[in-house]
């Protein structure tokens, strides 16, 4: 079971006072990018380099904002991609905690099993296909659930009310297209 | 000292996202098809508190400003939001929530994740054409909030106290999450998913 929304909220919203309290708000969908550096320059050593006054990239996207992207693949253990790890941590201890994910949920979600039956690999090509669009649009847009939704309109982002209502415009008529028959 | 506070942080994150179902895609999709409101209401909470806390403790010179991190708007964050809106809710995955799910043993979002990966590739090799496009070019200012923030470097879309709006907008989050119904329309009861 879930906690009572008014305890996880309190501890949720704690959790985004702390972040900007010590550091700087929450956000995850950059380091998809680092990720791809790192990989990406491992495989062709020329992607990143580094510069007389800080680090560049043969492409424009890890050069730009004068290669802060490639700078924090160079360096990946900054606050940033670390704070993603330590998320991937705290979840997989909550989830154990908890008494772990039974074989059914481990292979996919009860709202997708009981709409669509339990062939993994339409479940697998969804999520990956998903996957694509999602960080596709996170990087167009600048940012993804947590740092243009929850942090910005935290801080009253324009940006993240903008952001909110085109991911809400879509969001909710395809779960109701997809999902609104399960429950 | 900083990547101490990351590991801290971000394990206190993730654990909290696990506790309130956001790592679970069935809460995602109930909540996004409005048959299970929970999870909105506990997001609205949150970001309401954060936001309650954070101006107030600007206010009171307890928070440092500069600690602010205010994207640019501009078209792309529209277009980008519909393009993740869609995904979102049909893999039932964010950024966010998908590494958690997937460190939480659900398989299919390592494949979110690997697709994940691929899109954020395909928009680094496409980059260049959406700044030709100038859909990338600042719109309402560029990096603004709501009001203006004493001390920040952000402009304000108004002249007002950024902080007293801060805080009234955070009232207001908290405000709709406690009136927001458990589910909007539809017969019958959500059932728990574990």
């Amino acid at each position: 079971m879930t906690l009572d929304w008014k305890l996880g909220g309190v501890l949720l919203g704690g959790v985004f006072f702390l972040a900007v309290l010590l550091v700087k708000p929450i956000g995850v969908s950059t380091q998809f990018v680092i990720l791809d550096a790192i990989i990406g320059d491992t495989v062709n050593s020329a992607l990143v380099s580094e510069t007389d006054t800080g680090y560049t990239s043969t492409n424009a996207y890890l050069a730009k904002s004068d290669g802060k992207y490639a700078k924090a693949a160079a360096n990946p253990l900054n606050y940033s991609f670390v704070f993603v790890l330590a998320m991937m941590a705290g979840a997989f201890a909550s989830t154990r905690l908890r008494g772990g994910l039974d074989a059914a949920e481990r292979s996919m979600p009860a709202i997708w099993r009981n709409t669509y039956g339990d062939s993994p690999v339409k479940r697998y090509a969804l999520a990956f296909l998903g996957g694509f669009v999602v960080l596709y649009g996170a990087r167009l847009a600048g940012g993804c659930t947590s740092g243009h939704m929850m942090s910005g309109m935290m801080q009253t982002a324009v940006s993240g009310y903008i952001f909110a209502a085109g991911a809400f415009a879509t969001a909710v008529p395809v779960a109701l297209l997809m999902y609104r028959k399960e429950s | 000292m900083e990547v101490l506070l990351a590991i801290v942080i971000g394990a206190a994150f993730g654990a909290v996202l696990d506790r309130i179902g956001a790592t679970n895609p069935t809460w995602i999709g109930r909540m996004l098809a409005l048959t299970n409101l929970n999870l909105m209401k506990t997001i609205l909470l949150a970001i309401g508190t954060g936001s309650i806390l954070m101006f107030a403790g600007q206010m009171a010179g307890l928070v440092d400003v500069g600690h602010m991190s205010v994207k640019a708007a501009y078209a792309g964050v529209f277009i980008g939001g519909l393009m993740l809106g869609a995904g979102w809710a049909a893999s039932g995955f964010c950024p966010g929530t998908g590494v958690c799910a997937a460190a939480s043993g659900r398989k299919d979002a390592w494949f979110f994740i690997a697709g994940g990966l691929l899109g954020a590739a395909a928009y680094m090799v496409t980059y260049p054409a959406w700044k030709a496009s100038g859909l990338l070019d600042d719109i309402a200012g560029g990096k603004t909030t709501l009001g203006t923030v004493p001390g920040a470097s952000y402009d304000g879309l108004t002249a007002m106290s950024g902080d007293l709006i801060g805080i009234l907008m955070g009232l207001a989050f908290v405000v709709i999450a406690f009136v927001l119904p458990e589910r909007i329309g539809g017969g019958g009861v959500a059932v728990p998913a574990e």
